[in-house]
């Protein structure tokens, strides 16, 4: 790869303009093809039989009546997915997470298949499924399954990042530990130390699409799966895997996507669809129910972290101390050590340290949720500098700026930074209107940080243009919310053309190379950059064509607005070529011109963002109503500025929900009480007031454009700032998210 | 074996007849008999109103309707918002405010903001939250969808 | 030679050693290195491991050059949502 990938200022013509999508029309008439949208001739309905049990060894399985039932074509159960994962332990989790081996892992966990002419026989072939279970002790709950006494869910997990490894095996899969200085020694030296403990529950992407796929398997080993996912080149691989294909046999389609947020990261009823479909000999259309989503698909962590911060009279943070404790669901995982990462993150701290510990529970497996485990960490933490601030009796905003990492400040999780944007966002907070307005009884305002790394990762673009001069962008990140529009804004701007030249479109499996997931807030980022580099290489060619044409040596032709230009002396009055022109005279100077790219995006830039929250309690009922709320977020470059505003909106809205209504609530039988949108309550419209926006463009130095991931940071701070805005509305510290109505009143009450 | 049930009924101004279920949701007629996948399903227990549709002037879950209640009624569903290529200014706003990221919702917001306005042609801002409080939105935050309803709204009053 | 910081966890499993000094040119000289010399990281390494040059993360690029002088630091290779 000769691109240089560095980011230079220029001044843009497309970038930062804002057109309609070119994926919209087909959203707003009913057209555009989803998941479940997708059927294919003589194609079986596929229907997952599902524990009702937390944990319980699965004694037998008989399919027999199942089978022998009319219309039923197929009856799967893990006996049919020989485990051929070769030792990769977090395959096998997956696997085993499809479909129970030995044992059912948690209420809803898939123990059993089938395919069948239609809905309703699948539904009824269920129901002939007998199960044996032998019922175990469970554990639901991240600090009862923490206790060394608490039931044991898997008893080959040794906790590793411990010295030396323990004899018995716990629920704590892993130790980790990042930091610098020395704790002790400077909260020895603190005048004021906050300590506090704190707890949020555990919460669903809630994409309003539920996981779907048709799969269709040949007998001579092709296979076709069309799917909801983020990645369908991860999806593809992770299957292939699972079940023994050769990946380039099978071809992913990525549907659109109705939400993913981390949780279409991860497959889950794919595998199962693509082995029934095997067994079958007929295309299977699987798609989960809502209750389904809830039980099995998705969730992030429960948590429970420690925290204690000691500050100094003159209001520096002389030592920040956390312990952070994340449910991984029944198998090992990696939570809390990014909770560890990201939880100190913003500030510029002397000595630090942070624990985190990954603790297995009955609940499902773990999933990705947009900046994953950073809005606890970041609650706790934000949640414990509003109290310091107090104490020191400094303004929490000053308090934040005088402690804020810069460039060149050693971050909690290691590195030192580049440029950066938390000292901005917090300066831009200070300055806004919000934090002058007036409050009223019973109201309350708080403001919080948080960051996010965002990533970049494998990518590949083909760049094609069209004899009549028009663009074709092949992509292989899905386009989850507008990035498509902000792809063919990159192509544009490079090539020097109209937006609406350019059509862009989310390449398959089988006709680009691989992709990484849109995941890590990378879609825009990394396919910018892959963009850019094949539309320069694209710009070598026509270069190459016009010289051709003209018959002068290339390294006199030049790119210049969508146009070749010759130089020198003896060709400068030559009239410039536009790429229409060089394009429909391609056939004759050497064919098709194209760009591709393959890239490792890495260098995505740390991405920071303060939000401010107006809330009002009532104090008789806990009820609590958002009045105003404000992002201010860093993008580096926002390529499409109403979308970038649209991922502020969007996540400050899925956190004001996790920070005041949504919860996992599990009975004392360890089953999932609430898996309906009714009683697991997402915010609605009347829910929520207008979401101000700010967009601040701090270049990444890693970027042609400068462009930083924006899609995850925006989760991170809402915890905290309602948090912060509720306990200074009724004057008591909240310290369990989220903050519904009985827990504010219990908390009045305490 | 179950007997299909024949119905008649008239969706987005054409008439349709099908055989269903008696159990048969509408949402699944139409979806899965009919090819109208504007509807979507998000729940299946009319909490999300992906699937919302307008029949006789009222606005429901069609999840939560019968596919035999629908006989000798008038459905109206996304798919027949648009005039020929001519946007509903609803479609038009949306697209414009970018009120919507992964699109799934959309049409059963289209839907509902066409019968909020139907019935009250210049809501405020609050009216029309509440008034689109029956559709669950999990990218947008509502925010640019409530503008492009309050933007639609002005420009169907010819304002 | 270049030295390397190492997180909390990983310098554990490198015999406490924070701070490592190694003859690597780029990230995958070092990585190389690093598991000949501390086999307990193999583990860790297996399971994903980053590599911080003057603050900007790189997880895949392993051609990438360790600058004489630069701050390289290892960290858990992370994923987004």
């Amino acid at each position: 790869m000769n691109f240089d990938p560095s980011h230079s200022k220029r001044s843009f013509s497309s970038v930062g303009t804002r057109p309609i999508r070119p994926d919209g029309v087909d959203k707003v008439t009913g057209r555009a093809r989803y998941g479940a949208d997708f059927n294919m001739p003589g194609q079986l309905v596929g229907r997952i039989l599902r524990s009702p049990h937390a944990h319980a060894i699965i004694r037998k399985i008989d399919t027999s009546k199942a089978a022998q039932l009319p219309g039923v074509k197929a009856v799967l159960t893990a006996a049919d997915l020989p485990d051929l994962t070769n030792g990769d332990a977090a395959m096998y989790d997956i696997l085993d997470n499809c479909m129970a081996r030995k044992k059912a892992l948690y209420d809803g966990h898939a123990v059993a298949a089938v395919a069948a002419i239609d809905a309703r026989t699948a539904k009824q072939a269920l129901k002939l499924i007998e199960v044996e279970y032998e019922l175990l002790p469970h554990v639901t709950d991240v600090d009862q399954a923490f206790a060394p006494d608490a039931p044991l869910i898997n008893d080959t997990i040794f906790t590793t990042g411990v010295d030396p490894k323990p004899d018995r095996p716990s629920n704590v899969s892993m130790r980790s530990q990042f930091g610098h200085g020395d704790v002790d020694a400077g909260m020895a030296r603190a005048d004021f130390v906050v300590e506090r403990t704190f707890k949020t529950e555990q919460t669903h992407q809630g994409y309003i699409e539920p996981h779907a796929c048709v799969a269709n398997v040949c007998s001579d080993g092709t296979a076709d799966l069309w799917v909801c996912t983020q990645g369908h080149f991860v999806y593809r691989q992770h299957c292939a895997e699972l079940l023994g294909m050769d990946a380039s046999k099978l071809r992913v389609t990525s549907s659109e996507i109705g939400g993913g947020f981390g949780g279409k990261t991860h497959v889950w009823a794919e595998p199962v669809a693509l082995a029934l479909s095997r067994k079958a000999g007929r295309p299977v259309k699987l798609v989960m129910t809502r209750d389904e989503v809830f039980r099995a698909s998705g969730p992030t962590s429960a948590t429970s972290i420690d925290v204690k911060i000691g500050a100094l009279k003159d209001g520096t943070i002389i030592a920040a101390d956390a312990t952070l404790r994340y449910s991984c669901g029944p198998y090992a995982g990696a939570w809390a050590e990014v909770g560890a990462m990201t939880a100190f993150a913003c500030y510029k701290l002397e000595n630090v340290r942070t624990v985190g510990y990954e603790v297995l529970v009955n609940r499902p497996k773990t999933a990705a949720y947009r900046a994953p485990s950073a809005p606890m960490a970041a609650f706790a933490v934000e949640s414990a500098i509003d109290e310091l601030a107090k104490k020191v009796g400094m303004d929490p905003v000053d308090f934040r700026i005088r402690n804020a990492a810069q460039e060149g400040t050693k971050a909690s999780y290691g590195p030192v930074y580049g440029p950066i944007g938390i000292g901005p966002t917090l300066e831009a907070v200070k300055n806004h209107p919000h934090m002058k307005a007036p409050l009223g009884k019973n109201q309350g305002r708080g403001m919080a940080c948080g960051f996010w790394f965002n990533f970049g990762g494998q990518t590949c673009t083909d760049l094609n243009i069209g004899i009549d001069g028009t663009v074709s962008l092949a992509v292989g990140t899905v386009d989850v919310g507008g990035s498509r529009a902000s792809l063919s804004l990159v192509a544009a701007e490079e090539l020097g053309i109209d937006y609406s030249q350019v059509r862009t479109v989310i390449a398959d499996t089988s006709t680009l190379g691989y992709n990484d997931m849109t995941d890590g807030s990378r879609g825009t980022f990394s396919s910018s950059m892959a963009t850019i580099s094949a539309a320069r290489n694209a710009i070598k060619i026509l270069r190459e064509r016009a010289a051709q044409m003209w018959d002068i040596p290339v390294e006199d032709v030049t790119w210049e607005k969508g146009h070749a230009v010759a130089k020198g002396e003896t060709h400068g009055n030559l009239p410039k070529l536009s790429l229409k022109e060089i394009a429909a005279a391609s056939g004759t100077t050497g064919g098709p011109i194209a760009g591709h790219s393959e890239i490792v995006a890495d260098g995505a830039g740390v991405s920071f963002a303060t939000h401010i929250c107006d809330i009002e309690v009532d104090p008789e009922t806990g009820a609590t109503k958002v009045l105003r709320y404000t992002v201010v977020q860093d993008a580096g470059k926002a390529v499409h500025p109403t979308y970038v505003e649209g991922q502020y909106q969007g996540g400050a809205a899925q956190g004001i929900g996790w920070a005041l209504n949504e919860e996992y609530i599990y009975g004392k039988d360890g089953r999932l009480q609430n898996a309906g949108f009714l009683d697991y309550r997402i915010p609605v419209c009347s829910d929520l007031p207008m979401i101000d926006t700010q967009i601040l463009e701090i270049p990444n130095p890693n970027h042609p454009y400068g462009v930083r991931g924006v899609g995850e940071t925006s989760i991170v701070p809402p915890l905290a700032a309602v948090a912060n805005a509720v306990s200074n509305a009724v004057g008591v510290r909240m310290l369990h998210i989220p903050m519904s109505p009985p827990r504010i009143l219990a908390a009045l009450e305490a | 074996m179950m007997v299909g049930i024949a119905v008649s009924t008239n969706i987005n101004g054409d008439n349709a007849e099908f055989l269903c279920h008696a159990d048969e949701t509408l949402l699944d007629v139409l979806r899965d008999r009919l090819g109208l996948m504007g509807a979507k399903e998000g729940c299946g227990t009319g909490d999300c109103g992906a699937c919302s549709i307008i029949l006789d002037d009222r606005l429901v879950c069609s999840c939560l309707v019968l596919g035999a209640e629908a006989e000798g009624r008038r459905i109206e569903t996304v798919e027949g918002m648009a005039q020929g290529d001519q946007l509903h200014p609803l479609q038009q706003k949306f697209l414009e405010h970018a009120a919507l990221q992964c699109g799934i919702c959309t049409p059963g917001f289209l839907i509902a903001a066409k019968d909020l306005l139907a019935k009250n042609p210049d809501p405020t801002e609050e009216e029309i939250r509440f008034g689109l409080a029956g559709n669950l939105c999990r990218c947008t935050g509502y925010d640019k969808i409530v503008r492009a309803v309050q933007d639609a709204a002005g420009v169907m009053r010819g304002a | 030679m270049v030295e390397v910081t190492l997180w909390g966890s990983l310098a554990a499993a490198a015999e406490g050693n924070s701070k490592i000094e190694i003859e690597a040119k780029n990230i995958r000289e070092l990585f190389e290195r690093l598991s000949e010399r501390f086999p307990r990281l193999e583990p860790l390494m297996t399971r994903g491991i980053a590599v911080a040059i003057d603050g900007t993360i790189y997880r895949d690029t392993w051609s990438k050059e360790l600058p004489t002088g630069a701050e390289i630091y290892l960290l858990p290779r992370l994923a987004g949502g």
